[in-house]
């Protein structure tokens, strides 16, 4: 019980796939100049990432080594689609706003690296916790950053106004190169300074 | 351990199944995702006539002041009407017609073509807002062209584009660059004459400034405008000699 809980628990920060793993930064950097598409980029990575753990780790006996990545392939392949119609018959907004990324999950790294590490050797039960873990990993960045830098570069949070008027009469302004990639990879920088910092164990000599 | 026998034989079952799964969630989630297209549609042509939507409340709006969509010929004749949300005359709804395809079809001398216009009723005024469809740099682009009860005032576009360079060609899709259509004219003496063009006269009521850096998609967009609005010169005829008759 303790080991499935550190599955959860290890992702989110000793083992997160941004800061710690670095994987997954492209789609990092992307999609987190708003909150909204963070959090739907978020879920769906987690959903492909739980999903084709368990699948992988449900047929893991049976798969030749020789086409293993090909087979990991398809079935990730089959479960970003799956999330990408999910996603234009019910977001269709989001969904227009993530446009190739959502077909770019396919390529991230956290949901290859994870069935190559951990689903191929694990029962589903705890391939299904790591994906979950990992997602929930992936999405505390990507909820920071999407924070940051939507409160600062546009004002507004979900789509909300929260800085008030009042301070823009006084003269502050947006800062534009929130919503700019550069912005993005230092605010990673950033998360990954003060986690160090936190973790010393994390530092390399 | 494996033999290349079962190697074949299970890649083959897993393609199948794989296939198979996705084909199912397509057919099942297709009229969700084709009831979002339409409201997207909606909200475009609703933008082309400045009236700003939401997804909730495009349909709403786009019944109330879009009462008349019509499909028309290049000779100017109503070939299907569909008015107050019934379907009055021909058998298909205009606002389901694809102005590419229609375009193909009138380029292929194909007497189905019916190219649709929709007109909304706003302020007691009509505005008649038609599709355009061409191509850019990448691939194709698109909009909405709305005129005036003059049938030659632009009251606003709507352009959209599939993909176009970020910063160059994909500028038509904002507000700057449409808001200098308005208030221009599509036509003089029947003939297409609205254009965009390098260092533009802005005072030309005719000539709308082109992107700098985007020569090609500029130069798309004012060809997808002749093409297009040209094949309606004949049916807005008809429409000012019916008025004038009246």
């Amino acid at each position: 019980m303790a080991n499935n809980l550190k599955l959860i628990k290890n992702p989110l920060s000793k083992d997160n796939p941004i800061t710690v793993q670095v994987l997954g930064i492209c789609s990092a950097l992307a999609v987190t100049a708003q909150l909204k598409p963070a959090v739907v980029m978020a879920l769906s990575v987690t959903v492909v990432v739980a999903l084709s753990n368990v699948v992988v780790s449900l047929l893991r006996n049976t798969i030749p080594p020789r086409i293993r990545i090909i087979v990991q392939l398809v079935i990730v392949s089959m479960m970003v689609i799956l999330v990408d119609q999910v996603l234009k018959a019910f977001v269709y907004e989001v969904s227009k706003q993530l446009s190739v990324f959502v077909g770019l999950i396919i390529t991230n790294c956290i949901v290859m690296g994870r069935l190559e590490a951990f689903a191929m050797s694990h029962k589903p039960g705890v391939s299904f916790l790591d994906g979950i873990g990992n997602g929930l990993g992936y999405a505390f960045i990507l909820i920071t950053m999407g924070f940051v830098r939507e409160l600062f570069g546009s004002g507004t949070l979900w789509g909300f106004q929260v800085i008030p008027q009042a301070l823009y009469n006084i003269g502050y302004e947006n800062n534009g190169l929130m919503i700019m990639p550069p912005m993005a990879l230092i605010i990673v920088g950033i998360i990954i300074w003060v986690h160090r910092s936190r973790n010393k164990d994390l530092c390399e000599k | 351990m494996f033999s290349n026998k079962y190697i074949f034989v299970y890649s083959t079952i897993l393609v199948v199944v794989a296939a198979s799964i996705l084909s199912i969630a397509a057919v099942v989630l297709k009229p969700f995702q084709q009831k979002n297209q339409e409201v997207e549609k909606m909200q475009q042509l609703l933008s082309s006539v400045g009236i700003v939507s939401e997804a909730d409340n495009a349909e709403e709006l786009y019944n109330k002041y879009f009462t008349e969509e019509y499909g028309v010929n290049p000779e100017g004749e109503i070939v299907s009407s569909y008015i107050n949300q019934q379907q009055t005359k021909g058998s298909e709804r205009p606002f389901k017609a694809d102005m590419k395809k229609e375009l193909q079809k009138v380029k292929s001398n194909d007497s189905s073509a019916s190219l649709p216009v929709f007109v909304c009723n706003k302020d007691g005024k009509k505005n008649y807002v038609v599709p355009v469809s061409g191509t850019g740099l990448w691939g194709g682009i698109w909009g909405y062209m709305a005129v005036d009860e003059d049938l030659s005032t632009v009251v606003g576009v709507n352009f959209g584009h599939k993909s176009e360079t970020p910063g160059l060609g994909a500028e038509i899709t904002t507000e700057k660059f449409q808001n200098q259509f308005k208030g221009k004219q599509v036509f003089e003496n029947s003939q297409v004459k609205l254009e965009v063009k390098k260092r533009a006269d802005k005072q030309d009521k005719y000539q709308v400034d082109a992107i700098s850096g985007a020569t090609i998609t500029s130069t798309g967009v004012s060809n997808m405008i002749k093409d297009c609005l040209g094949l309606y010169i004949k049916y807005f005829e008809t429409i000012k000699t019916d008025s004038n008759g009246k």
